[in-house]
């Protein structure tokens, strides 16, 4: 018997981060219908509201700036591969975006004058960075979207949705299944257009700058449905993430913003500088080094046996007057001392952990994938960053893709309407919603750890072709031991069987990076082969990953010609 | 090895109240969610809590009484001692540690 949707929208945006916030108000503000969808908290769960401080964007408040600069960078820091398109996308609808969030009170940091102050990140020719103060630029990007999205009206807001599959009819994507977790029951909806606005994948590696939410989901959906991924071996290592003394209510990558504003000295154990010996510019108090070399330089000294005692490098204030870190981080400060440290009088350790990943789901110049019906934006895109990121550069992409997706879903949800066919959805919505055998001992908590200690261990910033396939074939048992269906009846906030729908999707976009990186055969940007060391110019080509009959198919493209 | 004891509301709407008590491996400098983490991954993977960014407290998602006060999770240490974790009092309670603490117009409707 055919049932009706529970839920029906013109578009729906799964995802209320930077970009799915975005994107709903700009749906909305084009006259569609809206439904936005989070599995946590609307504007809580992911990446948006951890973020601490960098924006870019080629406002030239403080010198001269065109978002031609900005993208020369973007691509020179891409090593490449970046979709030309896409990047200048980013660097000229950036300017809007941040230009209107600032209209809707973001609260950008200011000189007493009005202007807009800008940090110059590593990778940049210039201070290109807009930031709220202290540490606050997510929270505060999300709290003004959020408000914004109450206020534009159009846009119905649900939270702990996990959205489990997208639902196809004749090749379209006509809407999703969800597992509402609230309840413990599955939902249908049916969509003229949909938008996955999911975050990336950085909570399948152990060490990470992850939240709960982020284990590519949205990778998963879109190669399950059959659209295609691009970019996937391409994974970004912060390489100072806080390693110890252990803290707590402070966000691993707090020690960017110290190194943006204060410079700061990264040692060895024999407390000497050694970026430089990498070939980094001579740090000489400053922050210059990107992130693609800091991590190699702080791996290589480890492996050197010169780490510090937890096994990364030493990051020392301990030259920084305490008045000039009162002035510019007084509230952390007092955080800090809280944790009993005086940066004024120890060093702390740092590593790197995983933070961003380049690739993803393949669009182009409107947000479109392969698929007809379905968008992506914000990190779930591949291609804008190619092999390396430039600090700054996400949360603008988050909301500058996120604009463009929801204009473009607006308008293809008017052209085609809402259809709907339960057939399609019935799979999806016994697996989400239907009692499995129980199976005593099945745990997908310890599952999900053993998952990340794999990708850590063996997919990691420094990959060999022997660890790459050891990573394949742990994979594989995991997915073996994850069956088909998830055990149990399901209940209010199951945990477990959320972690059951993160392990099917984790296992599978593991796969697809596991896949790229194995046939990579060279060192580019964030991808590193101990075994093929140095860029290759014949590997100046983007690869694909896509799904067909469960098997995971490998693509080559040549890199998009300038925009 | 200390350890620390969490002794923990179980259960739903309607349902009688219970408590489970997990003995954790303590490190001084963890927070009360590693604890529940722990559990999770050792003990019982089918205890209902909430937290989505685990270390910054951004989220705020992580919200339960401790002892009777309320805490965040993330941001509350974890002792060499029994603690107890309750959900929030004011809130209607979804299971174990969860509370309906969306805006009512962001939840998912109830079933029809
Ligand atoms: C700690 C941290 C600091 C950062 N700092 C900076 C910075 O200073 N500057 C910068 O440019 N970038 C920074 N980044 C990167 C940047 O924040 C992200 O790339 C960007 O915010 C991504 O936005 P998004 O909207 O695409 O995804 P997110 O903000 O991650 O939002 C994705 C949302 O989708 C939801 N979701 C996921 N799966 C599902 C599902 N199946 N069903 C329903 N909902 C789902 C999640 O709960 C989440 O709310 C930082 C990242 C981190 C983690
Ligand atoms: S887990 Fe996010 S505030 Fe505690």
């Amino acid at each position: 018997m055919a049932e009706d949707a529970e839920l029906r929208t013109d578009v729906l945006v799964i995802g209320a981060g930077g970009a799915g916030l975005y994107a709903a108000i700009e749906a909305a503000r084009q006259g569609a219908q809206v439904l936005l969808l989070d599995r946590s908290l609307i504007g809580r769960g992911g990446a948006t509201v951890m973020a601490q401080m960098t924006v870019a964007v080629a406002l030239g408040t403080e010198q001269p700036d065109d978002p031609a600069f900005h993208l020369r960078d973007t691509l020179a820091a891409g090593r490449g591969l970046c979709d030309p398109a896409l990047a200048r996308l980013l660097c000229e609808e950036g300017v809007e975006v941040i230009q209107e969030m600032d209209a809707w009170k973001t609260g950008w940091a200011r000189h007493a004058d009005g202007r807009i102050r800008q940090a110059h990140a590593p990778g940049h020719d210039r201070p290109r960075c807009v930031y709220v103060d202290f540490l606050s630029t997510g929270p505060a990007v999300s709290r003004t979207l959020r408000t914004q999205a109450q206020r534009q009206g159009g846009i119905r807001r649900m939270g702990e949705m996990l959205v489990t599959d997208l639902v196809l009819a004749d090749g379209r994507v006509q809407g999703a299944v969800a597992l509402d977790l609230a309840h413990g029951r599955a939902v249908r909806i049916a969509a003229g257009a949909t938008i996955i606005a999911t975050g990336g994948l950085t909570r399948l590696y152990r060490r990470n700058s992850a939240s709960a939410n982020m284990a590519g989901d949205g990778y998963a959906l879109a190669l399950r449905a059959g659209a295609t991924l691009i970019d996937m071996e391409f994974v970004q290592f912060f390489p100072i993430g806080h390693l110890a003394p252990r803290l707590i209510g402070m966000d691993p990558i707090m020690w960017d913003p110290f190194r943006y504003k204060l410079g700061g000295r990264l040692l060895n154990s024999e407390r000497e500088e050694f970026t430089d010996r990498y070939g980094a510019p001579p740090e000489g108090g400053r922050y210059v080094v990107t992130r693609d070399l800091a991590t190699y330089a702080i791996t290589k000294e480890v492996a050197a046996g010169r780490g510090s005692p937890a096994g990364g490098a030493w990051l020392s204030f301990e030259h920084v007057p305490e008045a000039e870190l009162r002035a510019n981080f007084g509230p952390v400060i007092d955080r800090l001392a809280a944790n009993g440290i005086d940066l004024t009088k120890t060093a702390i350790e740092v590593a790197p952990i995983a933070h961003y990943h380049m690739g993803g789901i393949r669009v182009d110049t409107r947000m479109a994938t392969d698929l007809p019906g379905l968008f992506a934006a914000g990190e779930a895109v591949g291609g804008a960053n190619g092999a390396n990121r430039l600090s700054g550069n996400a949360i603008t992409e988050a909301l500058a893709f996120g604009r463009v997706a929801g204009r473009q879903a607006s308008a293809l949800a008017k052209q085609e309407g809402i259809a709907w066919t339960d057939p399609r959805a019935r799979e999806a919505l016994a697996l989400a919603g239907r009692a499995g055998a129980v199976r005593p001992g099945f745990n997908p908590a310890a599952m999900f750890a053993a998952l990340q200690a794999t990708m850590a261990e063996e997919v990691g910033a420094f990959r060999t072709a022997t660890g790459l396939a050891r990573a394949a074939t742990r994979i594989a048992a995991l997915a073996a031991e994850l069956g088909e269906a998830p055990p149990g009846a399901p209940l209010p906030h199951d945990l477990a069987r959320a972690d059951w729908f993160d392990l099917r999707a984790g296992l599978l976009v593991a796969r697809a990076v596991v896949l790229a990186a194995t046939a990579r055969t060279e060192s580019r940007g964030a991808h590193q082969r101990e075994d093929h060391p140095g860029l290759d110019a014949a590997w100046t080509s983007n690869q694909t990953v896509t799904l067909a009959g469960g098997r995971l198919a490998l693509g080559q493209q040549p890199v998009a010609a300038a925009a | 090895m200390s350890i620390a004891i969490l002794s923990i509301h179980r259960g739903g709407p309607g349902e009688a109240p219970r408590r489970d008590v997990f003995e954790v491996p303590f490190e001084a400098g963890q927070s009360v969610l590693d604890g529940l983490r722990w559990v999770r991954e050792h003990t019982d993977p089918g205890l209902a809590m909430r937290y989505a960014c685990l270390n910054a407290n951004a989220c705020k998602e992580c919200m339960m009484r401790l002892d009777g006060a309320v805490i965040y999770a993330c941001t509350a240490r974890l002792e060499a001692r029994e603690m107890r974790l309750d959900p929030l009092p004011n809130k209607p309670l979804l299971r174990d540690l969860v509370t309906a603490i969306a805006p009512p117009d962001e939840r998912p409707p109830d079933a029809a």
